[in-house]
């Protein structure tokens, strides 16, 4: 079907309007950054640019140990969810029972619970396992928070890939691993990669746990943008300047995967 | 060397049976074709045979040896998809080599072994490629190459032309019986084209609902069909049947009358038929010729002109369409008065039960 000019005219605006609209609190906190703390809640546009809010964040906190604990986390976090995911999507794509849908929805539920709702008794958890604070314990969390979504992704890749390809495999010779390790995964790769980055992404900007969880030792880049937010009220150039730097790496990452990323969410829709 | 033996394997789907009780010999190097209408439970066996699926009963043999529990990897026998079920992500060498990769076996070994498939198979130009750079003649090939590296037992080949055009599928036909030849392998096949099953097999197995309803050779399910539903799917054009009543039965067979009146004499025993009883008549239709003084007297309703063949589709006296097949091309024209004799050796007769009436004679060549 060709579009009428109109139709173009329509779907061009519509496009570049939600681009904009979704890209201007990022652009207006960036422009925030660079500027003084007097002219920070004023909307002028034109102001001198500085980097004296980026000095003294710098010097009040220790950026690149928030910046390590968030690697660590996030990449940690999506590993171990990886891990558990990609067995958990084999058998429900490939051996499917009865109660497969229904685990499916299930699993996918927990999400729709408020999160605050289990803050107790996972923090007494935390704390009589002594993992309050640490690095395991984010991952442990990150991982179980993502362990659903990571699982349904998997699934709906796995559930492209014929059956028969499998039994070929099996016949061949390979054991379970092997049908996963040679044939599966190298056939999802575009769906497992954008998995994962969808994974990292959710727990970089991951906020709730890290801040309830963390104290100071395995605090998170979240945990850093807030500890600029409270004690001696806003100070937005500030604020603005460690938000920046702690989206800073997500934002670069996400440019140069959006490929992989996109390629990955459409897969099979297109085929 | 390798014979299976079925022992009334059974297979159900939750409280659905599939399979009902089957019992087969196999035996070394044999081609066998199991042969049946959609949904008859033929890729299902196949299958079990394979270890894709469960066997809910039975006893399957592999040369004597108990393999129930074996899982497919260890039977020793290769699979070859109606999907060819390549893998998309490797060459045709790797496609090839995978079984014997797992296996542990060494890269000079492996690549002597796909360098003779694929000289075997006619595939030595394609083996850096991928399978979507294939056309579905290659692709077919390769399935089967990935097969033959592993010099398994038994070859199971599950409906593996039904992809290719006619022409193609001809071709294939040959290949794969060269093939048979070349390997002296055990080879199980099933399709639900009963050419493929007429040309290739050394016997056919006919299924229908899970159950063996004959297994002989081609021939002698063509000649001596044990029921109706093989005399119906066995051959094409299909065996003409018509209802009759028995008239009297002789030391030289029975005679039957259609419904219209003309009398036909079958050559089959007559034992526990009685005058009056209904039968079904059975008569190929090359066993039909067009005679002035035949006995069934009908008007030609299509002609289908193959060129070597003609194939008459006649309505004879009481309405029953019947197939007349001629040698050569035929003048008959649709609208045709025509009248029919019979070949009585082409005919056969099944009791109410849909049995066949055992033929007097034995076909020579189905001896």
């Amino acid at each position: 079907m060709r579009e009428t000019p109109m139709q173009r005219l329509l779907s061009f605006i519509l496009g570049w309007g939600t681009a904009l609209l979704l890209f201007f609190p990022i652009a207006w906190m960036v422009l925030t950054s660079f500027k003084s703390e007097r002219d920070a809640t004023s909307p002028n546009l034109f102001f001198t640019p500085s980097l004296d809010s980026y000095h003294e964040v710098f010097a009040r906190a220790d950026y690149l140990s928030f910046a390590l604990n968030s690697v660590v986390i996030s990449v940690g976090g999506t590993v171990v969810a990886l891990l558990f995911a990609i067995p958990a999507a084999y058998a429900m794509a490939f051996h499917p029972t009865r109660r497969t849908r229904g685990t499916l929805l299930w699993m996918l539920s927990t999400k729709m619970l408020p999160p605050v709702g289990v803050l107790v008794p996972i923090y007494l958890l935390f704390r009589t396992a002594g993992l309050l604070d640490t690095r395991s314990g984010l991952v442990a969390i990150y991982a179980l928070m993502n362990l659903p979504i990571v699982v349904w992704m998997l699934f709906t890749f796995y559930k492209e890939v014929p059956n028969e390809i499998l039994e070929a495999g099996r016949m061949d010779g390979a054991k379970t691993a092997g049908e996963v390790w040679f044939l599966l995964l190298p056939l999802t790769l575009p769906g497992v990669a954008s998995t994962g980055l969808l994974s990292l992404i959710l727990c970089w900007n991951e906020a709730f746990w890290s801040l309830n969880l963390t104290s100071a030792g395995a605090a998170p880049l979240t945990a850093f943008i807030a500890s600029f937010s409270s004690p001696e009220g806003l100070f937005f150039a500030k604020l603005s300047a460690a938000s920046t730097m702690a989206v800073a790496p997500i934002l670069v990452f996400g440019w140069f995967s959006q490929r992989q990323l996109v390629q990955g969410l459409t897969f099979g829709a297109v085929k | 060397m390798a014979t299976l033996q079925l022992r009334d394997i059974r297979k159900s789907f939750a409280s659905v049976e599939v399979i009902k009780g089957i019992n087969l010999e196999i035996g070394d190097r044999e081609f066998v074709v199991f042969v049946g209408p959609s949904g008859c439970g033929k890729s299902t066996l196949l299958r079990m045979i394979a270890g894709l699926e469960e066997i809910t009963s039975g006893d399957l043999m592999i040369d004597g040896k108990r393999i129930n529990r074996v899982g497919p990897a260890d039977r020793g026998l290769a699979m070859v998809f109606q999907s060819y079920a390549l893998y998309p992500h490797m060459t045709v060498r790797q496609n090839m080599a995978f079984a014997l990769r797992l296996a542990g076996v060494s890269k000079a070994e492996r690549d002597r072994k796909v360098d003779e498939a694929a000289r075997i198979l006619q595939l030595e130009p394609y083996l850096e490629r991928r399978p979507k750079d294939l056309s579905g003649g290659q692709r077919q090939r390769v399935a089967i190459g990935r097969a033959i590296v592993r010099q398994p037992k038994v070859f199971l080949f599950d409906e593996p032309l039904s992809n290719l055009d006619a022409a193609l599928r001809g071709q294939m036909r040959i290949e794969l019986l060269r093939l048979h030849e070349e390997l002296k392998a055990t080879m199980i096949y099933v399709t639900h084209d009963q050419v493929e099953a007429m040309t290739m097999a050394d016997k056919i197995v006919v299924l229908r609902a899970g159950v063996v309803e004959q297994v002989g050779t081609p021939l002698e399910l063509y000649h001596h069909p044990a029921n109706l539903f093989v005399a119906g799917f066995i051959g094409s054009p299909r065996m003409n049947l018509m209802p009759a009543r028995v008239v009297k039965s002789s030391g030289t067979g029975i005679s039957v009358a259609l419904p219209s009146g003309p009398e036909i004499l079958v050559p089959v025993e007559g034992a526990g038929t009685a005058s009056g009883d209904a039968v079904t008549l059975g008569i190929r239709p090359e066993g039909l010729r067009i005679e002035p003084s035949g006995a069934i007297a009908g008007t030609v309703a299509l002609v289908e002109r193959l060129g070597g063949l003609t194939l008459l589709h006649v309505t004879i006296e009481g309405g029953e369409p019947v197939t007349v097949q001629i040698e050569g091309s035929d003048a008959t024209k649709a609208r045709d008065q025509i009248r029919l004799a019979v070949d009585p050796a082409a005919c056969h007769l099944f009791d109410k039960a849909g049995q066949a009436l055992p033929q007097r004679a034995r076909h020579p060549l189905a001896a």
